[in-house]
Parts: C-alpha cells; structure tokens; sequence
C-alpha cells in the first residue's frame, strides 16, 4: 500500500497547492483593501478553509450586509459539500470517527475531486491527511502573502495560474474518461446542466453546482440500471 | 474590523464544516441502500464537469483565454500525462498566449 501513504497524498496534492497560490494570494491582496488585517485574514483563511465563500464575504462586508446573513450565505454557498463527503465516504477506508471528523475540515471542492478520482478501492485516511495538509497550507500561506506584500502577481502570470484548478478537475477527469462512456456521460449532463443554469441565472453557483451534479448521477443511474435489465 | 468580525469568522467556521463532517462521521460503519451507493459513486465524474463548465471560459473576462486553456488542458491530458503536468503545461502555454496578445 505504498501508494496511499501521507507522502503520497502530498504529491497528488500538489496541484491543488499550486493552482491555490494564485487564488489565496488574491483573497489575501482583496482582503486587506477591504479592510482586514493581517490576523483578521488570516484568521478567516485558518478557520474557514472555502474559497468561494471567503470571497463573497468580502463583498458582503463592503456592502454592509449583516454579519449573520454574511453566515446565512456562507452556509448555502457550501451545501453541495453534504453531497461530496457522502459521496467520498463511500471510497474512504473505515476509520475512528474522531479521525474522520478531523480531516472532514479540510474537504472542499478541489480535494474531494483529487481524493474521489483516485484509482483503487479504499484510500487511506493518511492520504488523505496529505492532500489535505498540502491544500490546507498553500491557503493559508498565500493568505497571508497576498496581505502582506499587497500585489498581485505580474498581469500575464496572474491570468495564466487562473485556469490552474480547472487544468487540474481536467488532469482529474481525462484518465477515467477514456474508454468509459459513463463517465463521459456524467460529466457532459453534469456540464450541461450547470451551463443552463448559469445562463439562465436560475440557480446560483453553490446550488447549481450541487443540483446539477447530483441530476447527472441520478439520470445515469437510471440509465444504465435500464441497459442491465433490458 | 471590530468584535463582530470575530464572531462572524467563527460562525463561517461552524456552517462551513456541518456540510463536511455530517455525512463523513454519521454514515461510518453503516451500509447504504446499493441504488443510493451507485448514485454517489457517480458523484466525483459528475462533479468535475459542473466544476469545469461553464466557469473555465470565464476565468478571465477575454473568454478565449477560457477556450484556449480548456483545450490545452484536454490535449495534454489525453497524452497521458500526470495531472501536475497538465497543469504546469496549460499554465506555460497560457503565459505565452498572455504575453503574446494579453
């Protein structure tokens, strides 16, 4: 079981580091224009640990909104985590509850994906504690960078490492894709629902996200449990 | 920022891990009904397309840095390439393009 060690975790977490660093050094950067101090960034970055939702809370601030309707937002945002950790707990080796609970802190949208893709049958919660410990500490440091140096990277790398998370959800998704119509199928009706619901402005992307995920999941199902019986 | 930031910071913090610790302590050591396990097995696919569309063609507000970069990313990807070079590798061909035309 060598590949499923913490070291192991650490290297398929390295991508989620790297595409972090241009995110977390901007929310550090538009944090301290919005007010915050260093701490206080900081702070937001140690115990939230949920890039979407630590953005929209700095517009929220700006605007004046409510600290609890700011909680209020922040707990919708993140829903569509119940989806992924139940969907992740299927794939994770049993472990002592308090174990879960402790790494269950650091699921977000970018180690669910690396942890949920990998190939095998259970992953080991010391993996896991690697991707997680990697992502974690890219977040908070680029955090506190972007505060503390107060710029951004230079134009064409700040708009290069932008599509960083999404080249990884791609590195991600190509290798299950090949020859497996499922997964095709999957992510395409996922896309796809998610594109309309962009457009159309009838979800927000918390919601949108989570809805679309989970009608693709179910539509597939449905779909292949038809082609068994038939 | 006063008292209340601290409080909001600590009330992010609850709402943000209910989502993420409920479903990974309650439901260990119990077995889910086999059709509720083959919806979530299909979860991470699914996932990763409502993740990567539509928002990759809007990373920058020039939409073909978007185009360029999802395809560039699928390329190198069905070589066979590890996922950290896919990245590396659309991030390289991104900044030639930015520094080019950006």
């Amino acid at each position: 079981m060598q590949e499923h060690r913490f070291s192991s975790g650490l290297k398929a977490g390295a991508s989620i580091a790297i595409g972090y660093f241009p995110v977390a050094l901007t929310f550090g950067l538009l944090a301290k224009t919005t007010g915050l101090s260093l701490i206080e960034a900081t702070a937001m970055s140690i115990f939230v640990f949920a890039g979407a939702a630590q953005y929209i809370s700095l517009s929220l601030i700006t605007a004046g909104v409510l600290p609890a309707l700011i909680v209020v937002n922040t707990f919708i945002v993140n829903i569509r985590h119940f989806l992924m950790t139940a969907a992740l707990n299927e794939k994770m080796e049993p472990d002592a509850r308090w174990k879960k609970a402790l790494y269950a802190f650091g699921i977000t949208d970018e180690t669910f994906t690396v942890l949920a893709t990998q190939p095998g049958d259970k992953i080991r919660t010391s993996f896991a504690a690697g991707v997680i410990v990697i992502s974690y500490g890219s977040w908070v440091a680029f955090t506190s960078l972007g505060h503390l140096i107060g710029a951004s990277l230079p134009g064409f790398l700040q708009a290069s490492m932008s599509i960083a998370l999404y080249a990884m959800f791609v590195g991600l998704l190509v290798p299950s894709m090949k020859g497996n119509r499922k997964v095709v199928s999957l992510a395409l009706i996922a896309a796809l629902f998610n594109s309309m619901f962009y457009f159309t402005g009838w979800l927000s992307t918390g919601w949108a996200i989570m809805v679309s995920t989970l009608a693709s999941a179910i539509i597939i199902e449905l779909i292949s449990r038809k082609g068994v019986a038939a | 920022m006063g008292a209340w930031f601290w409080w909001m910071i600590f009330g992010m913090a609850v709402v943000t891990y209910i989502p993420r610790a409920i479903p990974l302590t309650f439901l260990e050591g119990r077995e889910l009904p086999e059709a509720v396990q083959n919806v979530l097995r299909n979860i991470p696919y699914a996932v990763l397309g409502a993740l990567i569309f539509p928002a990759v063609f809007f990373i920058q507000e020039n939409v073909w840095f978007g185009v360029i970069g999802a395809a560039s990313a699928f390329a190198i990807a069905f070589t066979g390439a590890n996922v950290i070079l896919v990245v590396l590798g659309t991030i390289a061909i991104l900044s030639v393009y930015g520094l080019w035309f950006g």
